[in-house]
């Protein structure tokens, strides 16, 4: 292959995985900046989103378009409400305090990973895409849904921008992440602002697991490997800054396509790695992120 | 101080005392061989170290299946010595650690007389140690070269598949002389796929053919169209070998990256399709492309009797899926190793006159001094050799091509096509 498609398909790859970064990691980041709590167990809800994908892709018939729709209405729900549950039921009875809720959404991860391995089993099973189109170009094949996938997850990221800058809902969230204290005097219910922050952020990893699910099959240990490249993407980025989250998914993303494809899978990782580190080391706030106080 | 040294020394001593005592008492049946019938009916215990989970749960589902069927027929049959035997499953993760240590707790707390059923080649290394500290026999459905490299042990045994080594040399002619003679491997990258790569790019250079691209991915990558630029042009043949649950993310995303575009001819190894239905939307591209097979799953038209009554015992329907659920399609081209292993125990221990664990060595002789397998119902798959030296057994391989969506054998590789100069011999080595 030439260099001319080559790059073409290094870059088709990267915006790929720039997307499905960006959705994975932007309700990590949400968590964060509002709520001040790290969730290791965000992860496992992306994984739980695409295992139930796969229930309502047997559960619903007719085409598999329909299923789909289904699973992107139904799974994000479902997964929002298991993590309102679990910030109601853990979080809350920690008061937030950052050690303890590392250590309460570790015991989150492995408990949401082995219920699934329970109740959904050890295998990798396939979601159907809702549509089988491909592009065709003269030096290779590509997959349409891929490039929907792209397309999707800008209107996501664009939705969640708008609700926290425009809406009444993103109001209160961001007076609750400027002064929790004055927010509460001023009548606001922080333990429900809370509630719903950490559900958005677990149906936020829900939808991105639905949308993906068709290109990677669901899998219980599919957690791990979305968990550690948020982080990535989050603390290049800046935790809680979501213009930052958006931005280093971009740039992961796209070295990764364009390294790994010119050179090696496992040396894209290294360099993703190696940035995290340069980042902590000059500049730990993240690249938009602010100094904490 | 002075105490304790004469402490330890009474110690000492007592614990030579018992020891010798032991030796008497385990050397007595020997001196006394009437007493051997005194035995208890008490079960043999086998211990299973199962893929249940992690990356080989598939294989694990189905090697389960495979060896409860054949340990049925084996009970039914009289089991061994005529006394029943149990399988205890541990469920390993497909982890070498786990596999350790369950093959540990297999021996010392279930009290197995041996422990045998592992796929993945890199538990088998990471297992096959402990089985030379225990000094429990460890028989392994591995098909990777490390048993027969002299890489393992004598207490670790491979008589029920065939090591890579073997297969590829056996089907590197055919490749070679109908499919092309430029190749790219794909393989995964731990010691199973390093044996593909080793040993095809050996046997194709003997075929005056080439490898001209070795791509290794990690056994648990997700997405693997980054992978294929490097496939060169002037590919003739894609020889694809993977494992891990991506498998069908892989095969789509190659029909995908080639589209209906020009593509070399496909020479896949079955485990990238292993318990994948090859009707799967988005494979239809594999139309016509060829599979080594250990094990054909679509029972082939001339398929034997013992094939047909194991297809039904462990449950399989002609098109190698469950006959409960066509949606669950079997390992079928690697768990007759179970099924076959499981028989030449019982032949094993009945030659060697098995009592109890103070009987493993003599087991092992007793497998070391086999040299064939008819084909029969303890060996469905078809006739094999043992080379007690190596510790491996050869077999039969099969070529399947994809027509209207079956596979359909097109090529039976001989006994002789997989044989190559020993590497080892374990039964120089002490126990």
């Amino acid at each position: 292959m030439s260099f001319g498609p080559f790059l073409l398909l290094a870059l088709m790859e990267g915006m790929v995985t720039s997307a499905v970064l960006a959705l994975a990691a932007v309700g990590l980041s949400l968590v964060f900046g509002i709520m001040r709590v790290v969730n290791v167990a965000h992860g496992e809800f992306f994984m739980l989103g695409a295992v139930s994908a796969w229930f309502v892709s047997q559960w619903v018939p007719g085409p598999p378009a329909v299923a789909f729709v289904a699973a992107l209405i139904l799974c994000p729900l479902f997964v929002a409400a298991i993590a309102a549950l679990a910030d109601m039921v853990v979080l809350k009875r920690l008061n937030y305090q950052p050690e303890a809720t590392i250590v309460a959404t570790i015991g989150l991860l492995y408990i949401l990973q082995q219920a699934a391995l329970s109740f959904y089993g050890p295998d990798a099973r396939p979601v159907p895409a809702p549509f089988n189109f491909r592009v065709q170009l003269p030096w290779f094949g590509y997959s349409g849904y891929k490039i929907a996938v792209v397309a999707a997850s800008a209107l996501v990221l664009l939705g969640v921008w708008r609700l926290l800058a425009k809406s009444r809902v993103g109001l209160i969230m961001r007076a609750t992440q400027y002064d929790r204290e004055t927010a509460r005097a001023f009548g606001i219910n922080v333990d429900r602002v809370y509630a719903g922050v950490f559900a958005l952020g677990g149906g936020l990893a829900a939808l991105a697991a639905v949308l993906i699910v068709p290109i990677q099959q669901a899998h219980y240990l599919m957690g791990t490997d979305p968990l550690l490249l948020s982080f990535i993407v989050v603390i290049i980025g800046g935790l809680g800054s979501l213009r930052g989250t958006v931005i280093a998914a971009l740039l992961i993303g796209l070295s990764d396509g364009v390294i790994s494809t010119f050179f090696a899978p496992t040396l894209a990782k290294i360099v993703a790695t190696l940035l995290v580190a340069l980042v902590l080391v000059f500049r730990p706030q993240g690249l938009f992120g602010r100094r904490a106080l | 101080m002075t105490s304790r040294l004469i402490g330890k020394s009474q110690s000492r001593r007592s614990v030579l005392t018992g020891m010798a005592a032991g030796a008497g008492a385990l050397a007595l049946p020997s001196f006394f061989p009437g007493y051997t019938h005194a035995q208890s009916s008490e079960p043999i215990r086998l211990g299973f170290q199962l893929h249940r989970t992690g990356i080989g749960a598939s294989y694990g589902r189905w090697y389960e299946r495979t060896a409860t069927a054949a340990l049925k027929v084996l009970n039914e049959a009289g089991g061994i010595n005529g006394r029943p035997v149990e399988i205890i499953f541990e469920d390993d993760g497909t982890d070498p650690a786990r596999g350790a240590e369950v093959f540990g707790k297999l021996a010392t707390q279930s009290n197995c007389d041996l422990v045998f059923g592992a796929l993945f080649s890199h538990v088998v290394i990471g297992t096959a140690p402990r089985a030379a500290e225990l000094k429990v026999p460890y028989l392994v459905c591995s098909e990777g070269h490390h048993v027969a490299s002299g890489m393992l042990n004598r207490w670790t045994l491979q008589p029920g598949i065939t090591d890579v080594k073997s297969q590829v040399q056996g089907m590197a002619p055919w490749v070679a002389g109908n499919l092309g003679k430029k190749v790219t491997m794909i393989f995964p990258d731990f010691a199973f796929g390093h044996d593909h790569r080793d040993y095809f790019t050996a046997a194709i250079a003997a075929q005056g053919g080439e490898v001209i691209a070795q791509i290794a991915i990690p056994p648990t990558e997700t997405s693997f169209t980054r992978y294929f630029p490097q496939i060169p042009a002037e590919t003739e043949v894609i020889y694809h070998v993977m494992v891990g649950p991506a498998v069908l993310t892989f095969v789509k995303e190659l029909g995908e990256f080639y589209g209906s575009g020009a593509r070399p001819q496909l020479f896949g190894f079955i485990d990238s399709l292993e318990a994948v239905d090859i009707a799967s939307p988005g494979l239809e591209f594999l139309e016509g492309s060829h599979f080594w097979e250990g094990h054909p799953r679509v029972k082939q038209a001339d398929a034997s009797e013992h094939e047909v009554f194991y297809r039904a015992a462990v449950g399989v329907d002609d098109n190698g899926a469950s006959v409960t659920d066509p949606a669950d399609v079997a390992t079928y081209a690697h768990m007759f190793s179970t099924w076959e292993t499981l028989f030449v125990i019982k032949a094993g221990m009945e030659a060697a006159g098995y009592q109890g664990p103070a009987d493993r060595q003599k087991l092992v002789e007793a497998i070391e001094a086999m040299t064939e397998f008819a084909e029969s119902r303890e060996h469905p798959q078809g006739a094999k050799t043992f080379n007690g030296k190596t510790h491996q057994a050869f077999g039969l391989q099969s070529i399947t091509q994809v027509q209207g969506g079956k596979l359909i054998r097109v090529h039976q590789t001989s006994l002789e096509d997989g044989y190559y100069p020993d590497e080892v011999d374990y039964t120089s080595q002490s126990f």
